[in-house]
């Protein structure tokens, strides 16, 4: 069996959630395998990020690097591709950075690779069953991944169990003179970090969400109305930003903002899993969509099939009539 | 078995790679001082598999005369080949780097990623070519001639500015712009305008690279996803469903 490898993530001196993910996703390719956590980064944030993951993995190769005090893709890519072994098995999280990295790194590593995984079932010989979704996760689909060679797989972050860290005491080991002086044709200057808007959606108790459903711009202020008489502020997911009815810090998502409302009244919303990714804290949720298969209404507590246009009047009527009736 | 076929092909994709740089770089109908060259792709039902689209030496006037672009890019250029078909993502990206490497392209723009999410084919050419990628780019913006401005979109609303060097791949993120989409006169204008063909002897493609046999992923079939617990359905009349929720949203302290 081949060396698992699991890229870890990390940022301001914290590892991310995924580093256990990859590890529970790594025992599901291979009981038997202990994963080793490669990470690249430069300093002292890098430093403590080693000291966290040696509790979890068996051995953390370190590649430090001022290259890396930000990462980079195409510079982490030309690191790998000089410590790993051939033939190994490289699990990415599916993020701005795996998306950046991982089908490059397979070309380069001339292995397979597959993307986006919420799942894997087992081997079959030299090949891996996974779960991969497609068409915005209303669709699953088995695929088989020749990893004879090795392979570089992307895990979708939050679907593979967390696996909270043991008391282990794995070994650092530093890789970093391996990797020599690198260059790379794309540099990052900075970051620019998100207007709050006028509203901070985070920190609203209500939502009321709007997707696709909401058809057009004008029917935004159906949905206004409602948060008005809730007393709540409208979210959105990403169609209705990309489409420009609405600020991008209205976004609930992985691209948008993470919120944990109370309640979150999604209308129109499909359910893809980069929207679902925003919303923490297991907020009470209320979906409206005219589509009875939306995926939403999986992960919904309540679920209602009706137009968007003709039900939510009403129930603006009927939060206002509510709220009279309290006021008395 | 058409599995990863598509990714980076996809129509959401290839409406916008037009928009962008007419709208960020300096190309008007006088065309850019330096030469800049488009290869979009296009996701396309063909027995084969796709097609892929050519801008001219120059871009300027005329870009809405495409023929089955439909308004991406004016020169239509269609690698189809029955070797193509079944090929994975790998596949697709070693047809498209066996095509662009007959040209002197300095930008290649591909989608993010189609409706299988795979987001891979874009990485994957870029690696093929050594040149330098970057994913998720929602801004363009041209420097010199020689490099690029670019913002990437990554989590929490933020972007990640960065400057890359031509010849360069982008894939490109959703809402960038604003696709336009060609009128039925524009259609029928070019509906009869031959789209040059290249098949796998014309590319240069080596048939073991393509295909099913060549690929190392396989899409075995299709399911639903399993279900969640599953949302409590409300039914009834519209007004007795509201009241439900009404009675919901108080009792979890949303109506306070």
């Amino acid at each position: 069996m081949a060396s698992i490898f699991a890229y870890v993530v990390h940022k301001d001196g914290a590892v991310d959630d995924s580093a256990a993910e990859l590890l529970s996703a790594a025992r599901k390719i291979d009981p038997d395998e202990e994963p080793v956590a490669i990470i690249a980064g430069f300093g002292s944030d890098l430093d403590s990020v080693c000291e966290t993951l040696q509790r979890s993995y068996r051995e953390v190769w370190k590649i430090s690097n001022e290259a890396f005090a930000y990462p980079n893709a195409e510079l982490v890519r030309k690191a790998l591709i000089k410590v790993l072994p051939p033939g190994s098995i490289v699990l990415v999280p599916h993020n701005h950075l795996g998306i950046d990295l991982s089908p490059g790194l397979s070309v380069k590593t001339n292995t397979p690779f597959v993307s986006d995984v919420l799942d894997i079932e087992g081997r079959e010989g030299s090949w891996l069953k996974v779960v991969r979704q497609e068409f915005g996760g209303q669709i699953s689909a088995h695929v088989m991944c020749d990893v004879s060679c090795g392979a570089v797989i992307n895990i979708r972050p939050g679907a593979f169990k967390y696996l909270e860290a043991s008391s282990g005491n794995g070994t650092i080991v530093d890789k970093s003179v391996e990797i020599g002086p690198i260059s790379s044709g794309r540099r990052y200057l900075h970051t620019i970090v998100a207007e709050s808007g006028d509203v901070d959606i985070s920190k609203q108790p209500v939502l009321v969400s709007i997707g696709r459903g909401i058809q057009e711009q004008d029917n935004v202020a159906i949905a206004e109305q409602l948060a008005d008489a809730l007393g709540a502020v409208v979210s959105c997911s990403r169609p209705v930003v990309d489409a420009k009815w609405m600020d991008k810090s209205r976004q609930v998502g992985t691209s948008g903002k993470t919120v944990k409302p109370k309640v979150y009244i999604a209308c129109g919303i499909s359910g893809a899993f980069q929207h679902l990714a925003g919303l923490k804290g297991s907020p009470f949720i209320i979906a409206i969509n005219k589509n009875p298969k939306a995926p939403i209404f999986q992960v919904a507590d309540v679920g209602v099939v009706a137009d968007l246009l003709e039900f939510l009047p009403i129930l603006t009527e009927k939060i206002r009539e509510a709220r009279c009736v309290s006021a008395k | 078995m058409r599995a990863s076929v598509r990714p980076a092909l996809a129509r959401s994709g290839t409406d916008r790679v037009e928009r962008p740089l007419q709208q960020r770089l300096p190309i008007g109908r006088q065309g850019p001082r330096r030469e800049l060259r488009l290869v979009g792709c296009l996701l396309h039902e063909t027995p084969c598999v796709e097609r892929i689209a050519v801008a001219p030496q120059q871009f300027g006037g005329g870009i809405e005369l495409n023929s089955e672009c439909r308004g991406i890019v004016r020169h239509t250029r269609k690698l189809s080949d029955h070797l193509f078909a079944g090929s994975d993502g790998r596949g697709i990206a070693a047809i498209l780097k066996a095509f662009i490497q007959k040209g002197n392209y300095e930008l290649i723009l591909t989608g993010v990623q189609a409706e299988d999410g795979a987001a891979q084919v874009g990485g994957m050419l870029a690696a093929m070519l050594d040149y330098p990628f970057a994913s998720l780019v929602n801004s363009i913006e041209i420097l010199d001639g020689k490099t690029l401005r670019i913002t990437r979109e990554i989590e929490g609303g933020n972007k990640e500015l960065n400057e890359i060097d031509l010849p360069c791949v982008l894939s490109i993120q959703t809402g960038i712009n604003e696709p336009r989409y060609v009128g039925m006169r524009g259609i029928r204008q070019v509906a009869s305008v031959p789209i040059p063909t290249f098949g796998a002897p014309d590319l240069g493609v080596n048939p073991e690279i393509v295909g099913p046999l060549a690929a190392k992923i396989r899409r075995v079939d299709y399911f639903l996803p399993a279900a969640g617990r599953g949302a409590e359905m409300l039914y009834g009349k519209p007004e007795e469903i509201a009241d439900k929720v009404v009675e919901l949203v108080r009792t979890k302290g949303g109506l306070s």
